[in-house]
């Protein structure tokens, strides 16, 4: 197995993420898409580990805290989202231009 | 080392198999036209992230990935997506309409971090995984070198908890408010 192999599939699904992020406009949608930037995230650091194989596994450690916080992050974005769904009866980001200029 | 010899070894057939899977289901997640479809395309790609730990040997990340991400975080996202009453059918206007932009910035991403993954570690292999990585050594790592992030990490997590509660309470009225205390 290459490093590059994982390497690579984990900068495609990153790209994928950063595009969803920019073109979705449901706030879901756009939650959805980091969490698939993290995933890829998740990847490269295990791939690391299996090629640098640190006597603790530190790279797997890391991937541990990323989905820990990441899953605390999609608690308080969904809980965001119940309530600008409740004040405005819409979960589109574009009905959310009120502090811009 | 040569494509064939690369083709040749079955671990890359079962890497390239789910790796299919991966992409194919993060591209879905992103261009599909209803909420609840890109939710579960989300789970494909997660599962298939799952498989992959699993080839290189993370068996213990691997499977607190399908508990949490997929078992608790997606549940989440299903919440979310029936409590904000998301139109459930095919749904038109989801995107935005100006996509050429976005794709542009992400493919320059990709070819940069792919580029220089490719310039700093061509050819680069991972040698035999050999035996999985035992939670033993996770837990040891997580209760000795890092058991400073580790409690930081249970903090993030009461903080998350405390503020979601906080903010999706229900506003109560004064009148309401008096009705509670009185009790």
């Amino acid at each position: 197995m290459l490093l590059n192999q994982f390497l690579i599939l984990a900068a495609a699904m990153f790209a994928l993420g950063v595009y969803g992020l920019l073109v979705r406009r449901n706030i879901v949608l756009i939650l959805l898409s980091v969490e698939l930037m993290l995933n890829a995230v998740n990847i490269n650091l295990v791939a690391f580990e299996s090629y640098l194989r640190s006597s603790e596994a530190i790279g797997q450690v890391f991937a541990i805290f990323v989905i820990t916080v990441a899953a605390a992050e999609v608690g308080i974005g969904l809980a965001i989202v119940l309530m600008i769904f409740r004040n405005r009866r819409s979960s589109n980001v574009d009905d959310l231009s009120l502090m811009r200029w | 080392m040569s494509f064939v010899d690369w083709i040749s070894e079955p671990v890359n057939w079962v890497y390239a198999a789910i790796g299919l899977v991966v992409l194919y289901s993060a591209f879905r997640v992103v261009t599909v036209k209803n909420v609840v479809h890109a939710a579960l395309f989300l789970v494909a790609s997660l599962a298939g992230t799952a498989g992959l730990f699993l080839i290189l040997g993370a068996e213990f990340v691997a499977w607190v990935l399908v508990l949490v991400y997929i078992g608790a975080v997606i549940v989440l996202f299903l919440f979310g997506i029936m409590i904000t009453r998301a139109p459930t059918g095919k749904d038109e206007n989801l995107d935005s309409q100006k996509k050429v932009w976005p794709a542009i910035l992400s493919i320059g991403v990709f070819v940069a971090m792919a580029g220089s993954s490719i310039s700093a570690f061509e050819s680069q292999l991972i040698n035999d995984v050999g035996e999985p990585t035992s939670t033993e050594v996770i837990g040891e790592a997580l209760l000795g070198r890092f058991v400073i992030p580790f409690e930081v990490v249970s903090f993030v997590l009461l903080a998350a908890l405390i503020g979601g509660i906080t903010i999706a309470r229900r506003d109560l009225s004064p009148a309401e408010e008096e009705e509670r205390h009185a009790v």
